[in-house]
């Protein structure tokens, strides 16, 4: 039951840097801390959510460096410089990104605990497939379970998001294309 | 989320160098870290018995994939969808390409590393049979230099391996020479993603006169580790294949497969499965199916 | 991907019956719905729950490591209980915390609260409990052996005995006399939240408890009792609620009396969420059972007796099997006509994290049953399977096996012809059948039948009295008062569509109030699919109530504008006060039951379906994939498209993994693959197109003509697929979850062992 720094003042922790949604921010957390609590917790943006904690389940899903990740599955110190998008950064100065308002009118979103990771995963398949096809999609949302929908209107969902908008359109949605270097 | 950040310290020295030094300096204390996926899943369920970690993510030269004229050599943490992105392991290396889909979702093939599947060593590695078929070489690496060994000397028991404790598998090799070579891999999960190997049978081989004249099988999920299964393929290698080399392969199969029972399938199921498979890839072998 | 079918009705409406967007959709979309795990309260202290690790046994003695500072914790056990020790359900036997014994493992012994979560986690593994074993019972078998007895008198939780006719004389009169027994197993709701409640207490307000939930009176009743309050000093709110399925309609109760204690005690808002680890391993699943079927049929293939034993394993509590007992019992015999039935029905006590409600509520574990046992009736009688059915279906002006009497019109051969037609299913038969021979993939095709009664069962709703209205605030906000809950299902939505469509008014002009037991009236609980047919019914009612409330003192003319309305409501609250109407359920006429003889109207309406699965069966792998799914069903009114489609496709899917993939597997009486990456649900690569379709009817006593909706899609998937793997491969299964393991033991005997598969 030995412990260490855990009742240490947050000080002690290093300076984690990373963009999220667009704004610089820092934390100071132990290195180990999982992206996930460190963007509930310290940044307070809870709507990615806890599913599983073990990379089943998706609902936590991300885009970070124009991948998506699992941030359960982050420790936050391998986050340090990158370029994190979550389900929050997704409206653009209120106005819905053509994902949402597609899972809004074609039933895409039940009960909503999977949507935020959903609609990650469905961002990140359109910012380079912009017109999926239905097996496309379906490979792209496979680790995002949804217990309600059955997924026939996600499908459709995400299909219309695409139908609706072209390639470009749904990339000034998404994310500014960073790409880092290996 | 039954771990504790704070029990744990996690560096990133940022470069291989700095790593090596660190893991030359206090050898066997540090464990190294890639994407994650495996080391955070046992992390949250308070079962990570690591108390220094390292991270390898972000480190250029552990994550490139480099075709040579003779070979492929692919950075130990290069991930899951650097492989399938990847227009020399498309073409000419089908099967780890096939493999790499299989590997959980896209959010853990953005983050799982060809090189974190081999050293977790799990018997029902998604990569295992893919790289035993194509006769992979391992290198490892550690301030002491580099050192290569066969990927079939690579695993020696239940998720234990050949690494020394200040090593870090550095490369998977691939030899570019199986253009002409038919190749299967099939993996039997519990459902079409997301899933764990309950049996997955790997192969290539090189066909003369309807003779086998280089022959490679391995399986998952049918021994502690990922096994080659060489008296398979002594069955099989100089023959023809003919009714009698496939009984005598199935034979040699089920007498060097050790299944168990675990709670996601039975020793049975999967011994029997493993000859279907084998089966399949010999009949589809001697009518010409196979992508060369 | 999914074809909508709807048949116009005669009711016009402007917002039922229309695709408006999710009343809480938009919150969702962008992350800000608050579920219970992103709230927090000023001073929140965590909670965690120390249980058993054996399946039976006495506690001998607690010790407590010394290496942790204990002080820094607030510490419950069942001593701390004020009121009584017990989960108020139907029968008061489980506790609130284990006092001296358990029953099954993970059952709750020992609360612990610190304000670092971390520490909590640590401290959980630092109590040490020293046990005295008894011999534990896990199976229905050793169950109704009564060697071992750990429930009542006999083990026996609940029986009920049905009888119509006389099946006795049956037998001797029978063409064909046809048996089977069918197993279903447990299932795991798996709503992607977990279980998670926060608690407040204070001596002046006592309790307040926020938390994901289905029937938010369930929890005050049960907090009442453990914590002897009166109703004024106890308050349930539900927050955004990720899934629920039945899984939260008994089980919050025990979370919510948990933070009670851990607040009550440390003085500090508490917050227990589980992690999916002990999510899976700690909370209710759906009853595993054994039906046997003994049937006599006449030359004519028509049914003459049905004689049925249906058991149940209900765990180490009552908690509801009684009532999923019940409906089992009700829906056993389908959707047939026969003079004479008997079902035997028995849940049985077993030392196993007892069993409670799930979408279907038994109903899937006897269809499951009926229909699979209907095809092996028609391949022993040589009779197409579709055949069998037409001939025997219920018909209005028919007596089901209650005795009661079918007054609204049945369309099944309407469905099932739409069925046939939609899925192409004889010509796809015939084309397997061909292609099937020289094939490692072997196809085929299966239907079910099936009805499924919606609302609370017999004399319950009346029983239920439930009570809802609307009301319009001062703010010119027009609410809709009810207990009941969303949790995706779409209950914000239809029950604003309702409230909209009977006033006159936009469908934006109205929203839901709170889901605050300080606030709303006891409209009864979530479950049951009953919150379209008979809480919108009160709503549509109340609805009509206010205008004329509205016409009456507030000069409201017979066609109004919003504006009129809203003047209307601001005269009325000047000159009377408070703008509200609310109201009681009314049961449809002619609705007698009769609990004693099982006999009567067991149900106001049913919803009747007929499915089709194509399945591929794999003779190398040994594993079933389903390929396409034909759903035709006449539920009453659609009361929004969207979402009804929405409501069968997620059943189905559920059903799909009830089938062939979600296995509970057990090891000395607990779970052993309690995480997701080992109990299996199908992903998106894994459910196939499902083509949905309503035949519409309106049914008079229902919201707006809708019936009950939520729970029929689980029923029908899992007999029609097993259908379809015998027109597949020739071979019976007649157990689910059916895994490729199974699939392997039945269909290895008939491949040879030592020949190569010929090809």
């Amino acid at each position: 039951m030995s412990r260490k720094r855990d009742e240490s003042p947050s000080s002690l922790w290093p300076a984690i840097q990373f963009t999220v949604n667009g704004g610089s921010r820092t934390v100071r957390v132990p290195p180990m801390k999982r992206l996930l609590d460190v963007l509930r917790e310290d940044l307070h943006l809870t709507g990615t959510k806890e599913g599983c904690g073990e990379g089943e389940c998706g609902s936590c899903s991300v885009r970070m460096n124009d991948e998506l990740v699992n941030s359960c599955l982050v420790p936050v110190l391998q986050a340090e410089g990158a370029d994190i998008q979550t389900v929050e950064g997704l409206a653009l100065n209120g106005d819905l990104h053509p994902l949402q308002q597609a899972f809004l009118h074609h039933g895409g979103a039940q009960c909503g605990i999977c949507t935020p990771g959903m609609l990650m995963a469905a961002a990140q398949l359109l910012a380079h497939t912009p017109h999926p096809s239905a097996t496309e999609i379906r490979e792209a949302l496979a680790g995002n379970l949804c217990r309600c929908t059955g997924f026939m209107h996600i499908f459709e969902s995400v299909a219309a998001a695409a139908d609706a908008h072209d390639a470009q359109q749904a990339n000034e949605h998404t994310m500014e294309q960073t790409h880092h270097a290996r | 989320m039954r771990g504790n950040p704070a029990m744990h310290d996690l560096v990133a020295p940022g470069s291989l160098g700095a790593v090596l030094d660190l893991l030359a300096a206090e050898p066997g204390i540090w464990t190294p870290i890639a994407g994650g996926t495996e080391l955070m899943v046992a992390f949250s369920a308070g079962r990570l018995n690591a108390p220094k970690l390292v991270s390898l993510w972000g480190i250029s030269d552990l994550r490139t994939i480099q075709a040579n004229s003779d070979t492929m050599a692919i950075g130990a943490a290069a991930t899951f969808l650097d492989l399938r992105r990847d227009a020399v392991i498309a073409t000419e290396f089908p099967l780890l390409a096939r493999a790499a889909s299989w590997i959980g979702s896209v959010a853990n093939q953005s983050r799982a590393t060809l090189g974190g599947n081999l050293v977790n060593g799990s018997p029902a590695a998604d990569s295992s049979p893919a790289l035993f078929a194509y006769d992979a070489e391992i290198e490892m690496i550690s301030v002491r230099g580099t050192r290569r060994v066969p990927y079939s000397q690579f695993h020696t028991g239940y998720k234990r391996n050949v690494l020394a404790p200040d090593e870090l598998l550095y490369a998977i090799h691939l030899p570019r020479r199986f253009a002409r070579h038919r190749q299967y891999l099939r993996k039997v999960g519990t459902r079409r993603a997301m899933a764990i190997a309950k049996v997955a049978l790997g192969a290539t081989a090189l066909l003369e006169k309807n003779t086998v004249q280089e022959i490679r099988i391995s399986a998952a999920s049918l021994a502690p580790y990922p096994t080659r299964l060489f008296d398979t393929e002594a069955a099989l290698l100089g023959k023809a294949i003919t009714r009698e080399t496939v009984l005598a392969a199935r034979s040699a199969l089920l007498a060097e497969v050790k299944p168990i029972d675990d709670i996601r399938s039975t020793a049975e199921y999967r011994r029997r499965v493993a000859v279907n498979l084998l089966e399949e890839f010999l009949l589809e072998l001697r009518r010409g199916e196979l992508h060369a | 991907m999914s074809a909508l079918a709807i048949m116009s009705t005669h009711a016009t409406t402007r917002i039922v019956g229309a695709p408006v967007p999710r009343k809480e959709g938009v919150d969702k979309l962008t992350g800000r719905a608050l579920y219970v795990d992103d709230i927090e309260r000023e001073g929140m202290w965590h909670g965690a729950t120390v249980r058993s690790t054996i399946p039976r046994g006495l506690i001998r003695s607690t010790t407590f490591d010394h290496r942790i500072d204990w002080r820094e914790f607030a510490i419950v056990t069942a001593a701390d209980i004020p009121g009584e020790n017990c989960i108020q359900l139907i029968v008061a036997d489980q506790p609130c915390l284990a006092d001296g014994k358990v029953n099954h493992c993970e059952e709750p012994i020992l609360l612990l609260a610190h304000p670092d979560k971390h520490k909590l986690r640590e401290a959980v593994g630092a109590v040490y409990i020293e046990y005295e074993s008894l011999p534990p019972i896990f199976t229905i078998e050793e169950s109704e052996r009564s060697d071992v007895i750990i429930w009542g008198a006999d083990n026996l939780l609940k029986s009920f005995l049905l009888e119509k006719g006389d099946v006795d004389s049956a037998w001797s009169r029978a063409a064909h006399i046809i048996e089977g027994e069918y197993r279903t197993g447990a299932q795991e709701h798996l709503y992607i939240e977990n279980q998670g409640m926060i608690a407040e207490y204070s001596v002046d307000r006592g309790i307040t408890v926020w938390g994901s939930l289905q029937c938010p009176y369930y929890v005050v009743k049960s907090l009442k009792s453990v914590f002897d309050l009166p109703d004024e000093k106890v308050r349930v709110i539900q927050t955004e609620t990720g899934g629920a399925f039945g899984g939260k309609e008994d089980f919050p109760s025990n979370v919510a009396c948990h933070a009670a204690l851990l607040a009550m005690k440390c003085g500090h808002p508490v917050k227990i969420i589980y992690d999916r680890i002990e999510d899976l391993a700690a909370t209710t699943k759906r009853h595993p059972s054994r039906v046997r079927h003994r049937t006599a049929l006449d030359g004519d293939g028509k049914l003459i007796a049905i004689e049925i034993n249906l058991d149940t394993n209900g765990g180490a509590y009552a908690t509801l099997s009684s009532t999923v007992l019940s409906r089992a019992t009700l829906h056993a015999t389908g959707p047939y006509l026969c003079p004479n039935v008997r079902v035997n029905a028995r849940s049985w006590a077993t030392n196993l994290v007892p069993y409670g409600a799930f979408r279907g509520f038994g109903a899937p574990q006897a269809i499951f049953a009926m229909e699979r046992h209907m095809d092996e009736i028609a391949a022993a009688l040589g009779i197409d399977p579709v055949e069998l059915r037409r001939r025997n279906f219920l018909h209005q002006g028919d007596t089901n096996a209650t005795e009661q009497l079918m007054r609204q019109p049945i369309i099944l051969d309407q469905l099932l012809d739409r069925a046939l037609r939609e899925s192409d299913y004889y010509a796809r038969r015939a084309q397997f059948a061909r292609e099937n021979a020289g094939c490692a993939i072997k196809r085929g095709m299966g239907i079910a039948a099936f009805y499924h009664g919606s609302g609370f069962t017999g004399s319950g709703e009346e029983y239920l009295n439930s009570l809802a209205g609307i009301d319009a605030t001062p703010e010119g906000k027009v609410r809709v008062l009810v207990s009941n809950t969303e949790f995706g299902q779409g209950t914000n939505t239809i029950l604003t569509q309702v409230a909209a469509e009977a006033l006159g008014l936009d469908y934006q002009d109205v929203t839901m109030a709170a889901p605050d037991t300080g606030i709303v009236p006891n409209s009864g609980p979530t479950v049951a699919s009953r919150t379209s047919m008979v809480v919108g019914r009160i709503i549509e009612r109340a609805g009509l109530q206010l205008l004329n409330l509205l016409r009456e003192h507030a000069g409201l003319s017979s066609s109004h504008t919003r504006e009129e309305f809203f003047a209307a409501c601001d005269r009325y609250r000047a000159a009377k006060g408070e703008v509200v109407s609310l109201c009681r359920y009314e049961a449809p006429p002619g609705i007698h039951w009769d609990d004693q003889t099982y006999h009567g109207e067991a149900y106001g309406a049913y919803a009747w379906a007929l499915y089709v699965a194509q399945v591929a069966v794999d003779t190398v792998t040994y594993s079933a994939e389903v390929e396409e799914i034909w759903a035709v069903q006449e539920a009453g009114r659609v009361l929004h498209p969207v979402l009804a489609a929405g409501q069968i496709e997620g059943g189905i899917a559920q059903a799909i993994g009830f089938a062939l993939y979600e296995k509970v597997v057990l090891q000395d009486g607990r779970m052993a693959n309690n995480q997701m990456t080992n109990y299996i649900m199908p992903t998106a690569e894994d459910v196939p197109p499902i083509h949905v379709y309503f035949e519409q009817s309106h049914f008079p006593h229902g919201g707006f003509g809708a019936k009950g909706i939520g729970e029929l899609p689980h029923d029908g998937p899992a007999p029609a697929i097993l259908n379809a793997i015998r027109d597949a491969t020739g071979v019976s299964f007649n157990a689910i979850p059916l895994l490729p393991e199974d699939l392997y033991a039945g269909l290895v005997e008939t491949q040879p062992a030592e020949e190569p598969v010929a090809r």
